[in-house]
């Protein structure tokens, strides 16, 4: 009976396109790219071997420390911020709403399938203050303060870029962790319950130990989508002030296509890919250790 | 997730007015100490929906209303100047057109060639199988930029620069990781069972594709479509690069350049724009919701 499945010749046949496409796009692309780490120049003006000077150039280069530095911190903030206010969203969800506001959940989580660019758009009129005062700059006139240039100093466009994500992904978060929050035996807190666990503690003692898988997942997922962060950032701020909020994926490229560095631009690239493989690995390896201490 | 208690039903026996009237104060108190977690709830909600709806009021303003009005006022005519502005000045109907040639192609193929990937994967023994889902595994954490610039100069070297192939190849190729694996999931969840039944009926590997795994697994096929195509449609980074003719762009690079279009002031027609994207998003939303929520999740914890 094993042997139809074993049918050799019509297993190539339905993984022989998809293999194909995603071997011809995707995989040889990556290998490519690699190669063009190690060299100089661009397809028109052709290319000079340099070996690993892109790598040590790239530590040396103040602009690619500014976006790591960027990028790191961006995404640290905004994991911590998205996967907290979305847990804290799905215990609301669990303890207070119960079952009867599937609507909220619904209405929390549509900003997340908007486009990016529609959002940031948005989000700049939102915060306007030149030429004319945006809604927030209004009320904080009326309120008798003076207009604040939101998205022209550093400091505070870094703290709107994250608030803004923060609005798209905090419903998404939370139905998220409320699907592993459900999962929680109703026996299990009942016995808490009766043991005198209330409130804060039984939260801190039963629920969020009893969550920690899909919490886990929750944070590597964001961190991998945070540092690769690249449509918000581009339709907000463009980078700016400056360079104050470019990020790792926005220098790799300029420099690629505006400078047209091939060589640097792949290895901004290879430094992302590295980071993502690197923060993943270390978080499952801690986290993993913590459980089993705990 | 959708599972309601009915409350259980009050005794017939104690049905006394007194007892009704205790009963209603004690769950008026109750209402009352939840009161500050609705409010809660409630300021949660409007900071969510408020920025949408005042881009929908913004859309009808004229740039007078804009200049002096206050931004809470309504506008004060419907009219849908600002819209016929966005979509015979601003190009908004060819940005769209352009993202729905570009986004429609890459979703039929990437179903395909997926689903047809993902059977192969799941139901079939062969040599090396683990290692081709690993393979596809790994594509979903490498960035982009990793493959922009090779692309890019193939592209651009076989003229292909100049057409939609550029997006529909890479948005095809961008796309299968998260499908292939998401579908080998829903293949696998179908009862081995199901499958060796249909070897006794006589049923060969192309008759229990079509006739056994694509139908059961159809309402995931959908799923996974749908999160597909907000991931293509939302895209900005691959349309950015590969995209270098005005009249190509699809409609996120077209609104984020539509600011440029109008004047400083001139706010209605790029209100209208993002209107237009905001709403026909919800339009979705509003009848997929449940099946895009499960579907996006879905996509994350495994991926």
């Amino acid at each position: 009976m094993d042997s139809v499945f074993k049918d050799r010749r019509a297993a190539l046949l339905m993984i022989a396109p998809a293999l194909l496409v995603y071997t011809l796009v995707m995989i040889v692309p990556i290998f490519w790219s690699i190669g063009y780490t190690t060299l100089d120049g661009n397809a028109i003006t052709g290319f000079e071997f340099v070996g690993l000077d892109n790598y040590t150039h790239f530590f040396q280069d103040p602009a690619a420390i500014d976006a790591l530095w960027f990028t790191v911190r961006y995404a640290v903030l905004l994991t911590v911020l998205q996967v907290g206010c979305g847990y804290g969203l799905a215990l609301l969800y669990v303890f207070y709403l119960r079952h009867k506001a599937s609507w909220v959940r619904t209405v929390l989580f549509f900003p997340v399938v908007l486009p990016t660019v529609a959002v940031a758009l948005m989000f700049s009129k939102f915060f306007q203050a030149a030429p004319t005062d945006g809604p927030v700059n209004t009320i904080i006139t009326a309120l008798g303060g003076s207009s604040v240039d939101w998205l022209g100093a550093s400091s505070s466009a870094f703290w709107i870029i994250i608030l803004m994500d923060l609005w798209r992904s905090m419903g998404f978060y939370a139905v998220l962790l409320y699907a592993g929050l459900v999962d929680i035996p109703a026996e299990v807190l009942e016995s808490g319950r009766i043991d005198g666990a209330s409130g804060l503690t039984l939260v801190r003692r039963i629920v969020i130990p009893l969550s920690l898988p899909v919490l886990l997942s929750s944070v590597i997922f964001s961190i991998n989508g945070t540092l690769k962060v690249f449509d918000t950032i581009v339709a907000l701020t463009n980078g700016g002030p400056g360079s104050a909020t470019t990020p790792l994926t926005l220098y790799m490229f300029r420099t690629s296509f505006a400078y047209g560095e091939y060589g640097y631009g792949s290895t901004i690239a290879m430094m992302l890919t590295l980071l993502c493989l690197l923060v993943t690995v270390f978080i499952f390896r801690s986290m993993r250790r913590d459980v089993t201490k705990g | 997730m959708t599972t309601t208690t009915t409350p259980s039903a009050p005794t017939a026996s104690s049905a006394s007015t007194a007892a009704q009237a205790r009963s209603r104060r004690a769950s008026r108190l109750k209402s009352l100490r939840r009161l500050p977690g609705h409010i809660g709830v409630g300021i949660l909600l409007l900071l969510v929906i408020y920025p949408m709806v005042w881009i929908l009021l913004g859309s009808f303003k004229s740039k007078d209303e804009f200049l002096s009005e206050p931004f809470w006022s309504l506008p004060s005519s419907w009219n849908l100047d600002n819209y016929v502005s966005a979509f015979v000045d601003g190009g908004l109907g060819t940005y769209i057109r352009n993202s729905v040639v570009a986004v429609f192609p890459s979703l039929l193929i990437i179903i395909v060639i997926g689903v047809a990937a993902a059977f192969a994967l799941e139901i079939l023994v062969w040599k090396g199988r683990g290692a081709v889902l690993l393979m596809f595994l790994a594509g979903i954490m490498v960035p982009a930029q990793m493959i922009l610039l090779p692309l890019f100069t193939v592209y651009f070297k076989t003229g292909l620069s100049n057409s939609m192939w550029p997006l529909v190849i890479t948005y095809v190729a961008i796309g299968l990781p998260l499908t292939v694996f998401m579908l080998a999931t829903y293949m696998r969840s179908i009862p081995r069972e199901v499958f060796e039944a249909a070897t006794i009926d006589g049923a060969n590997i192309f008759r229990m594709f079509w006739s056994i795994a694509v139908p059961l697994t159809r309402n995931a096929i959908f799923t996974v479509a749908l999160v597909q195509f907000f991931f293509l449609w939302n895209d900005l980074l691959i349309a950015l690069t590969f995209v270098t003719k005005a009249d190509l762009r699809t409609i996120q690079v077209g609104l984020l350049n539509f600011t440029g279009q109008y004047g400083a002031v001139d706010y209605g027609p790029l209100f209208a724009g993002i209107s237009v994207s905001v709403f026909g998003t919800f339009l979705l939303y509003l009848f997929l919701n449940k099946k895009i929520m499960a579907g996006l999740t879905a996509g994350s914890v495994k991926g």
